[in-house]
């Protein structure tokens, strides 16, 4: 039987949400972290009743919260399951996951936020947390029993990948919503805008022939939230942005005090629609892959805090559902296991500051979820992640836990990733030696 | 080169002189001025054969040539019919019933079908943009696309140069009018590609509603007014106005459309006296054209246009059909 106490020793020990970076220890009891600091006592001193891990100089930090994640279990689950969606994201360093009601069917009752409950808690080595509708079906016409929903569990509500469009209905909603201070998701995307688009609407679009999604369908919708926001008291996080027009009323929007937080995808800031290239179905995403003036504005958006989290957007397909004509193609990128590697690259060409992306993965999504996770004190549940930050790899397909093998990152060197993940005191995963 | 068009008379040897160093025709984007000129070259010997009694030539004897259209297609596939049968090729024509997303379903089965048949060159049409780009990754086989989706016509833009060459002499420095529906049209995007790759001025003529957005940087200039856009060009190019691909409203009714877009006499006028007048067909009547100006015998080349596309896909295909194996060169007609 396992110990009960566990010392990771020799760590940097990195905590976003206090700013602590430093050389020392941790120690875990059961489920929670008992202690941690560089002169917390040597290994010497817990002989006997503590395993010892040996960090190796390596990076300790909280496990990476990841807010949305589509499983595709219940309906889909040829393309990912509870069970292989969270393998993938223990390889990746992540410990919580938020899934998208978006499956077959809906998670829009208070019985299905408690099936995806009891499958995790089955099949699940991470954590994962159900995110429930807003309108049944996500239909975009009636709400859903925010209230109870909550109560079984659900930590977040968001129609997922279709945005809610029907404005009277998104003012309710919000404020409803504010009576328990939920926390709704909104994928901003104006669908009246976008109808028909497969990708950014611009230059390359206009070469391939493709209908384009403007960069106006995501910034009305923001805007127009923006301001039921300020009629309702509402609390909105605005899931995935992508141009800089919608981080100038995310900004503007902070600035008058209004409850929104804004979250990127690592696609948005490290591709651009130039990596369609000829028809790559496995680049048709949403939002699109943007103009490079966009990338960029994605990442002076996190290091400016502008942008609160970062998420993987993990989206699984199936081989017939990429292997078509552009325009036939479903949407999505899968994410869990490159989120880690593709945030730290800001880090290696220095852009943003390696505390300031680590917050964006742990502390900030903690407190929007309102988790006792994604810090590192005493108390807090023993979700850690101990990661490599400097070796190169090159992503690898054929080495994803994930069912589904569709990323554009085939190939792409990369640096720094998961070297074990620890959920609830337990290592759910822990990198083989390779090469 | 230049004594081919000044005496194309010269159906003895119409054999390839120069190589085409691609082994599919998928698009004109990324081909180089000389790959056109030698497409263009070859073409125009092949106009003159086709004007003689005995059309028959040999050069792809025993090969099979697969015409896979996915979308309805009279007058290119029939083209591309008599192009292959011409150079003694079997032909077979397969139009795949289209029902949106069952027949994308089965575009790569179909293909690695079609391949275990062993064609030696396919012929695609699809609704799809980037849909024959797709089918040829998949086929040992030549490709020729025959359109897809809004993306690319290579042999139209083509047979548009041909003609126009044959006319004007030349495509560098020439005035080019691209009218109406460019959004849908990938006859407009291969025209694009091919008349600034030659050296042509390309103007775009449409409500920006039927422009793509960014249009601008295509190294296009954009007008939104005919008669502005029209002066001084020595191409009018129409372009048929694609109700089947319009999702919503692009323009308010046809009337609107014909009375501002539409090209009569009036509109004519402010072009060059001696502008020739094209559209890639079926034309819209009274919609993009009106019925007399497409009719005038002086100005419009459209029927000619069909005429170059025989010419122009026989070129296509025998220049492909360099790059299979155990090619054996042309044989002279009459041999």
């Amino acid at each position: 039987m396992a110990r009960r106490r566990k010392l990771y020793t020799n760590a940097r020990l990195l905590d976003p949400a206090t700013g602590l970076d430093v050389k020392g220890a941790l120690l875990t009891e059961g489920d929670r972290i008992v202690d941690l600091g560089p002169k917390l006592a040597t290994s010497s001193s817990f002989a006997g009743d503590t395993e010892i891990i040996d960090c190796q100089g390596h990076c300790l930090c909280p496990g990476l919260i990841d807010m949305h994640v589509w499983l595709r279990e219940p309906g889909a689950e040829h393309q990912e399951t509870i069970a292989t969606g969270a393998r993938a994201a223990a390889a990746g360093g992540i410990t919580s996951v938020v899934a998208m009601p978006n499956t077959d069917p809906v998670i829009d009752e208070v019985a299905l936020v408690e099936f995806i409950a009891r499958r995790a808690a089955d099949t699940a080595v991470v954590r994962v947390l159900p995110a429930a509708a807003v309108t049944r079906g996500t239909k975009g016409e009636e709400m859903t029993e925010l209230g109870l929903l909550a109560q079984a569990g659900a930590v977040a509500f968001t129609d997922g990948d279709r945005a809610i469009a029907n404005a009277r209905l998104m003012r309710r909603a919000l404020s409803y919503a504010s009576t328990f201070d939920l926390l709704l998701m909104q994928h901003c995307e104006e669908p009246s805008l976008a109808k028909g688009g497969v990708m950014n609407e611009g230059e390359v679009a206009a070469r391939l022939g493709l209908a384009g999604i403007p960069a106006i369908a995501e910034t009305i919708l923001l805007e127009r939230d923006i301001r039921l926001l300020e009629v309702t008291n509402g609390r909105l996080h605005a899931s995935h942005l992508s141009t800089r027009d919608s981080f100038d009323a995310v900004r503007r929007a902070k600035l008058r005090g209004l409850r929104i937080t804004a979250g990127a995808a690592p696609h948005n800031f490290s591709l651009n629609e130039y990596d369609v290239g000829d028809y790559r179905t496995f680049a048709k995403v949403k939002p699109p892959l943007r103009v490079e003036e966009d990338r960029k504005a994605v990442v002076d958006a996190i290091a400016d805090g502008t942008i609160d989290v970062i998420s993987s957007a993990h989206a699984p397909q199936d081989p017939e559902s990429k292997r078509l004509p552009f325009a036939q193609a479903e949407f999505g990128i899968i994410g869990l296991e490159t989120l880690l590697p593709l945030t730290l690259e800001l880090y290696h060409n220095g852009s943003v500051p390696l505390l300031k992306l680590l917050a964006c993965l742990t502390c900030n999504p903690a407190k929007l979820l309102k988790l006792e996770s994604g810090r590192l004190a005493p108390g807090a549940p023993a979700d850690l992640l101990v990661f490599d930050l400097d070796t190169p790899w090159r992503v690898d397909e054929k080495k994803f836990r994930s069912k589904a093998k569709n990323s554009p990152y085939d190939g792409r060197r990369v640096q720094g990733h998961a070297l074990r993940t620890v959920v609830g005191g337990e290592t759910v995963f822990q990198r083989k030696r390779e090469g | 080169m230049s004594a081919s068009r000044a005496n194309p008379a010269d159906p003895a040897a119409p054999r390839p002189t120069a190589t085409f160093p691609h082994r599919h025709l998928l698009g004109i984007e990324g081909l180089s001025a000389q790959d056109i000129q030698v497409l263009l070259d070859h073409s125009d010997r092949y106009v003159e054969l086709n004007r003689a009694v005995e059309k028959k030539q040999s050069s792809l004897r025993g090969r099979t040539i697969i015409n896979l259209f996915f979308e309805n297609s009279t007058r290119t596939r029939t083209s591309f019919e008599l192009a292959g049968k011409r150079l003694g090729a079997d032909v077979i024509n397969m139009s795949v019933a289209t029902s949106s997303v069952k027949k994308g379903e089965t575009l790569i089965d179909t293909a690695i079908t079609l391949n275990a048949m062993h064609p030696d060159l396919l012929v695609v049409r699809h609704q799809d943009s980037g849909a024959v780009a797709l089918l040829a990754q998949k086929v040992g086989c030549g490709v020729i696309n025959g359109g897809d989706g809004s993306h690319e016509h290579p042999t139209q833009a083509l047979l548009d140069a041909l003609t126009i060459r044959r006319r004007k002499g030349r495509l560098e420095g020439l005035l080019v009018a691209i009218c109406g529906d460019i959004l849908h049209s990938r006859v407009a995007r291969s025209n694009i590609h091919l008349l600034n790759t030659m050296g042509a001025r390309v103007r775009l003529i449409a409500p920006p509603t039927l422009l793509p957005a960014y249009a601008e940087r295509m190294g296009v200039e954009i007008y939104h007014d005919m008669r502005k856009g029209l002066t001084d060009v020595d191409i009018v190019m129409m372009l048929r106005l694609q109700m089947e691909r319009f999702h919503g409203s692009f323009v308010p009714s046809t009337r609107e459309y014909f009375h501002f877009y539409g090209l009569d006499h009036d509109k004519l006028s402010f072009a060059k006296s001696d502008a020739l007048i094209m559209h890639p067909g079926p034309m819209n009547r009274g919609i993009e054209i009106d019925t007399e100006v497409a009719d005038d015998i002086h100005r419009s080349v459209i029927h000619e246009q069909v005429e170059m596309g025989v010419a122009v896909r026989m070129a296509c295909l025998e220049l492909l059909a360099q790059h299979l194996p155990n090619w054996r060169g042309t044989t002279p007609p009459g041999m």
